[in-house]
């Protein structure tokens, strides 16, 4: 069985020079920067917060933050995980201020009621995306990912939708590696065991589970 | 091995993070374990499903109205104004 190839992304050669341009006084070079990862930090902020507003929120206010504090990037990391780093922080304060019931922490071992170890161990069908619309599809996707805690969408996220590494992932949101691999692997395998309720092998196609498509305003 | 063990190792084994003696003690496993070779085989088509999903796509007028409101006020704080 092949391993998971991650997403290749566009070149970082020049990424420096912007920094360093913005660091400057340079805009323009700010906003390249801010065309490079707009699209990257708005699905994250709408992946934590689950909440088109706040997620607008967050890219406002996590690169008016990357640009107000340039002067302290120091060049250690990719200037996208600093980045990214920022906006974790900021979605998770938009999530806590909406749900003040719930704390809301990447720290904390999360105690789920469903185990992690698999109970559903089906087959899923070959290409079990094509039995669903595209609507119903993003809304079993969607409203899958939103059911696990947020410390594991948000590692399952930054290293399987965005493609950080490791590494990378726990540099940005100041993790452990073993803690990370920990989250991921639990979160990958709870998304598999919701979604097999969905994708399993079936003789007869009268089977479905009935779904509600949402307004995709989430 | 157990299956136990394999889960473990399940994440590692997908990221292609493990050495080849540990590579070679998994793929035994998958080759007469049909449980864990199902489990194995959905959970990588669970995180390519979510890696090609295009969930959360920035609309491109959003897009350019945050862009907007974003340069406009590292101008204003460029030039003292904020």
């Amino acid at each position: 069985m092949s391993t998971i190839q991650p997403k290749v992304g566009e070149p970082v050669s020049d990424e420096l020079a912007l920094v360093q341009a913005a660091k400057g006084g340079d805009v323009s070079a700010f906003e390249e920067l801010v065309r490079r990862y707009d699209r990257n930090v708005f699905r994250i902020a709408q992946h934590i917060t689950q909440n088109r507003e706040d997620a607008e929120d967050v890219v406002q206010d996590a690169f008016l933050k990357a640009y107000n504090n340039l002067s302290q990037f120091q060049g250690q990391s990719k200037f996208y995980t600093w980045l990214v780093r920022i906006a974790v922080n900021e979605a998770l304060m938009k999530l806590r201020r909406r749900r003040p019931e719930r704390t809301v922490s990447l720290d904390e071992e999360v105690k789920t009621e469903e185990d992690s170890v698999p109970r559903e161990v089906a087959d899923w069908s070959p290409n079990p995306e094509q039995q669903y619309s595209q609507a119903e599809l993003r809304d079993i996707l969607t409203r899958t990912i939103q059911g696990l805690p947020a410390s594991f969408r948000t590692v399952f996220v930054l290293r399987d939708v965005e493609g950080l590494s490791t590494e990378e992932t726990a540099d940005a949101l100041d993790l452990s590696i073993p803690a990370v691999k920990s989250r991921l692997l639990r979160a990958r395998l709870q998304l598999r065991e919701r979604l097999s309720r969905y994708f399993h092998r079936r003789d007869g196609a009268s089977e479905q589970p009935k779904l509600e498509v949402g307004d995709g305003n989430q | 091995m157990k299956c136990s063990d394999f889960l473990q190792e399940l994440t590692n084994y997908l990221d292609g993070a493990i050495d080849a003696r540990t590579k070679a003690e998994l793929e035994d496993h998958l080759a007469w374990c049909h449980n864990c070779y199902v489990v194995c085989d959905t959970t990588k088509k669970t995180i390519e499903i979510y890696r090609d999903s295009q969930l959360y796509e920035l609309p491109e007028d959003l897009r350019t109205r945050l862009r907007t409101a974003i340069i406009s006020k590292c101008h204003a704080k460029k030039e003292g104004r904020a």
